[in-house]
């Protein structure tokens, strides 16, 4: 199969799983008010992550143009059965390349002053190599939500499982486990970091996984205590005394009484993965194509008179939007899911 | 309200559940502390057994070990527990589940936290009873719904559906019970069921205990510190003091003849039988905490009656009649018998 038809076939699934997800959530009534309480409470905020998400969305999925579109003036064979994505799609093919930077909107090149080939069209100017920043900047987002988003899911299970068993279990196992986490924790993360992306290799995959590989360890710790709290509460001893087993105990009781912790940690971890990533890039690790690694192009430039900023610029702000109106969604989230508060609402 | 009229004998034919020499410890600073020491209990069918005793004498413990639920670092190390037949400290683990709710099972003191708070109550209740049979879960919702019922949640139906944090104490209170009788428990143990409701709900709680176990032939264990639900509730009264059984009797006998020196105590420092503007007489002395608890008798330093022996030798058994044991040397003086008893210290 073509790569682009499996990473559709993924996004199709995710996004099928996650309104299963919301659909099964909408039934509980608690998830139906606090998803209510949210929307209330950050409108614009969560408007932006929709912004953010739909833009991601439609660059990850992506077609092949039929043969039969007829071949542009220039454009060659191997391009038009290139897939691309619809944020591609709104964009002129390759041939859109200016020579090197131009200004937003400029009519010549930044240096030198030799007339555009599409003057007054690159709404964010180009860079060096005269790629569009907008398109840039837009692409890059889909980056962002892959590290945010793919890593979370690593990180959440892997802390749930390990959390969880070690305060549900104790003793031996909670030792083994907790020497792990401490392990893990004594290490400085950004070492650790680049370590396994020198043996796990560069791709966005790599990276991610990663990130997920040395992120779980403090979710994990919460996850502990707030079970060894929850394994003494009345009601997993009546379950206990009414004949239940440690598996329905965990499954039924400890585990849906964590999800709270597990939204605001989702939430929370989500933006501190999409800024590590960025410090990945500038460090030259980091995954191409990302806001981190337009950063990173962008430094030199700001050294340069006159001064060339749309790029950093463009992609500080796209960095700067996203992780704002996630941490504000995490800010409200904690707010509502906050068991003090949910129970001054009921 | 129709309590069994025959005061049937300890060892009746319908015994369900019998508690031999139950030792419970827990590690102490030396040595392991014997928590529970050498309890005897037994329950018929239909039967309400009172353990009574102040905070710290371990009825609780004792309850946690019928049902091996001894938090750790705590140790059941001696005794048998039978209930039906069978040993259930003998009993594999995955065997003891199936026991647990099903033939026994237990309802807590504190019913705001005894339920999940993120489960509705009905499907707590149908975990309950599909923990131990096999039924869809329509058929487990209907069964629920007569549960509900039963307990006498008024609108069962809309009930079901309610999160715990939605209903009062006392309906919460009820739902445990339902959720306890599920599976149609033989033996049902309740850890002073009352204790944190109102005094109104308390009454309705102690009828609906009654009516389930004059309809559906529960035996409870009832555990209190409170003699009036005593009075209300229980067919036979055993008085526990630090870790072992000080008097057991017919209710009647505990609450009106009362033999050993602690029951009496307790009786006397009931506001109820005070009379009015006398002072409210009370034990003298507090109960000493687990490990430091002295040879011989272990009431005798707060005991008004000690004489020689009691700080020596541990009181054995006196018989005052088929149903009614105290272990006091006093008593036994009193009777006639020699003192005689456990082991000297």
């Amino acid at each position: 199969m073509e790569p682009y038809l499996l990473s559709n076939a993924v996004v199709v699934a995710l996004l099928a799983g996650l309104g299963a997800a919301l659909v099964s959530a909408g039934r509980s009534r608690v998830w139906r008010d606090a998803g209510r309480e949210l929307v209330r409470r950050r409108p614009i905020a969560l408007a932006i992550l929709l912004a953010y998400v739909a833009i991601g969305l439609l660059d990850s999925l992506a077609w092949v143009s039929g043969s039969s579109g007829g071949a542009m003036p220039g454009g060659d064979t191997v391009s038009l059965h290139k897939p691309r994505s619809a944020i591609d799609r709104l964009f002129p093919d390759d041939s859109y390349r200016e020579k090197s930077y131009s200004a937003p909107l400029a009519e010549r090149e930044f240096l030198g002053g030799a007339p555009l080939r599409h003057p007054g069209r690159h709404l964010l100017g180009t860079d060096i190599l005269g790629r569009d920043v907008l398109y840039q900047t837009l692409k890059g987002a889909r980056v962002a939500l892959l590290v945010g988003g793919f890593t979370t899911l690593i990180v959440i299970p892997l802390a749930l499982l390990f959390g969880v068993v070690a305060g549900y279990f104790g003793g031996r196992v909670d030792d083994v486990i907790f020497f792990l986490i401490s392990t893990l924790a004594s290490m400085p993360g950004l070492l650790l970091l680049i370590a396994l992306i020198m043996v796990l290799g560069r791709g966005p995959v790599q990276v991610c996984v990663a990130l997920g590989v040395t992120g779980w360890v403090g979710f994990a710790r919460v996850v502990r205590g707030e079970t060894l709290k929850l394994r003494e509460l009345d009601y997993v001893h009546a379950a206990r005394a009414l004949g239940a087993s440690d598996a329905r105990i965990v499954l039924r009781h400890i585990v849906p009484n964590l999800m709270h912790l597990v939204v605001i940690t989702f939430v929370l971890t989500f933006s501190g993965l999409v800024l590590s990533e960025a410090v990945l890039s500038w460090l030259g690790i980091g995954i191409d194509g990302s806001w981190g690694r337009m950063i990173d192009q962008a430094r030199d430039e700001l050294s340069r008179d006159p001064i060339i900023w749309w790029n950093l610029v463009s992609a500080s702000f796209a960095l700067f939007g996203l992780i704002l109106a996630v941490n504000l969604l995490g800010d409200a989230v904690r707010d509502i899911l906050d068991p003090r508060t949910l129970r001054e609402r009921a | 309200m129709s309590t069994p009229a025959a005061p049937s004998t300890c060892e009746s034919a319908e015994t369900v559940l019998d508690v031999r020499d139950l030792v419970t410890s827990f590690p102490g600073p030396n040595r392991r502390i014997a928590v529970v020491d050498g309890v005897d209990l037994t329950i018929s069918r239909g039967e309400t057994l009172a353990l009574v005793g102040e905070s710290g004498c371990g009825k609780s413990l004792t309850a946690l070990s019928i049902l091996r639920l001894v938090p750790k670092p705590g140790r059941i190390d001696r005794g048998t527990v039978r209930l039906g037949g069978r040993d259930l400290r003998a009993l594999p683990v995955a065997e003891l589940r199936r026991v647990r709710g099903h033939e026994i099972s237990m309802i807590f003191q504190e019913p705001m936290t005894s339920l999940n708070p993120v489960v509705t109550v009905g499907k707590q209740v149908i975990e309950a009873i599909r923990l131990h049979e096999r039924v869809s879960s329509a058929l487990a919702r209907r069964r629920a719904l007569a549960l509900f019922e039963q307990v006498g949640i008024p609108d069962p139906a809309s009930r079901l559906d309610a999160f715990p944090h939605q209903l009062s104490g006392g309906m919460k209170q009820r739902v445990m019970i339902a959720m306890a009788l599920a599976a149609r428990p033989s033996v049902l143990i309740a850890d002073e069921p009352t204790t944190a409701l109102d005094v109104t709900i308390q009454g309705q709680i102690l009828d609906l205990l009654r009516e389930v176990r004059d309809l559906l032939g529960t035996a409870i264990l009832l555990i209190t510190h409170d003699l009036g639900i005593v009075n209300e509730l229980a067919d036979r009264v055993a008085v526990m003091y630090a870790g072992r059984l000080v008097e057991v009797g017919m209710r009647t006998d505990i609450l009106s003849a009362p033999r050993h020196p602690y029951t009496q105590g307790l009786l006397r420092s009931m506001p109820a039988r005070a009379r009015r503007g006398e002072r409210l007489t009370e034990i003298a002395g507090v109960v000493p905490p687990p490990g430091q608890w002295p040879t011989g008798c272990r009431f005798a330093p707060r005991c008004t009656r000690a004489f020689d022996p009691c700080a020596r030798i541990d009181p054995g058994p006196t018989r005052l009649s088929a149903n009614h044991t105290a272990w006091c040397h006093a008593v036994a003086r009193e009777e006639g018998s020699p003192p005689a008893g456990g082991a000297p210290a």
